[in-house]
């Protein structure tokens, strides 16, 4: 049991302070890098918790997708980022009441033992977690119950890659294209042309 | 011994840095977009704690969908950042005024 507190504090001692980092490095390469430390203790957290399929999915899809998403974008633009600090410390004072305000509120929400496990468990409604493995359960429970929902974030995914594919694709005019139509209502004797050439010119 | 109340405090935490992180760079939309990340990290904690200390897994199918909504919000943001930045040539969000709004 201390294995796993100690475990715990580790994992989540450095989510939080990556992603206090992610927030707070100079160059954005650095920021991404950060988020990508951030979840991958968010998914050692996950695995600790035994929700292994979500870990390993936050993984592939964060890490292997967006966050090299957000490397490519980054290094993609030519962005003067220091310019981009200006006004920082502008608003930190803000910032931090703010933040100090919400954190205080959160944790007299979550730290005042309200979700203890006899008061909400006559909510569960699911399958019991322990009796078999998580992913088999998820599969169990996802193809069934929530397919339409299942369904719908694939229409989700279908219509974002729609999206940013038409927003980012831009015709400069120089690209020469295949006409199909044109081809297809061409005929011989406008395509065709005999010509007689005398010998010794050209044409 | 860890309780559902350490993760929801760390979810609180996490929470808080993303909301802080707005606040800070205020002109860096790719920030403020890695901020938005790390909000929908700490929900997915947050639903994913409480689904295996509830014994419930609709929580975790629930956490499954917020990526999936997470990871298209990223790509479309980031295509209008694109589009915005080939526009005008900057990504500052206070320049952001063609609207007049």
């Amino acid at each position: 049991m201390y294995l796993y507190s100690i475990t715990f504090y580790i994992f989540s001692l450095v989510a939080v302070l990556s992603a206090l980092m992610v927030i707070s490095a100079r160059n954005p390469v650095h920021s991404v890098l950060f988020l990508i430390l951030s979840f991958v203790n968010a998914s050692g957290l996950f695995v600790l918790l035994g929700a292994e399929f979500l870990a390993m999915i936050l993984v592939v899809v964060y890490v292997g997708a967006v966050a090299v998403l957000f490397l490519f974008v980054v290094m993609m633009l030519d962005i003067n980022f220091v310019k981009l600090r200006e006004g920082f410390l502008q608003y930190l004072p803000f910032g931090a009441l703010l933040g100090i305000v919400l954190i205080i509120e959160l944790g007299i929400l979550f730290l005042t033992k309200s979700f203890s496990e006899n008061s909400l468990s006559q909510f569960v409604q699911s399958p019991q977690i322990n009796e078999v493995e998580n992913t088999k359960l998820i599969g169990q429970v996802l193809y069934t119950d929530y397919f339409y929902l299942f369904q719908i974030s694939g229409l989700i995914l279908l219509v974002a890659m729609v999206g940013s594919i038409t927003l980012t694709l831009r015709d400069r005019g120089q690209v020469k294209r295949q006409n199909i139509s044109s081809q297809n209502f061409i005929d011989a004797k406008n395509a065709v042309e005999k010509k007689k050439i005398k010998l010794g010119e050209g044409i | 011994m860890i309780y559902l109340e350490h993760y929801l405090f760390l979810a609180a935490i996490i929470f808080t840095i993303g909301v802080l992180g707005i606040f800070l760079n205020k002109k860096n939309v790719i920030i403020i977009l890695m901020s938005i990340e790390l909000i929908l990290l700490s929900v997915n904690i947050n639903l994913i704690s409480f689904s295996v200390f509830l014994n419930d897994i609709s929580g975790q199918i629930f956490a499954m969908l917020t990526l999936t909504v997470a990871a298209a919000e990223a790509a479309i943001g980031l295509a209008i950042l694109v589009v915005f930045y080939r526009n005008l040539g900057s990504i500052e969000v206070n320049k952001i005024n063609k609207l007049k709004g």
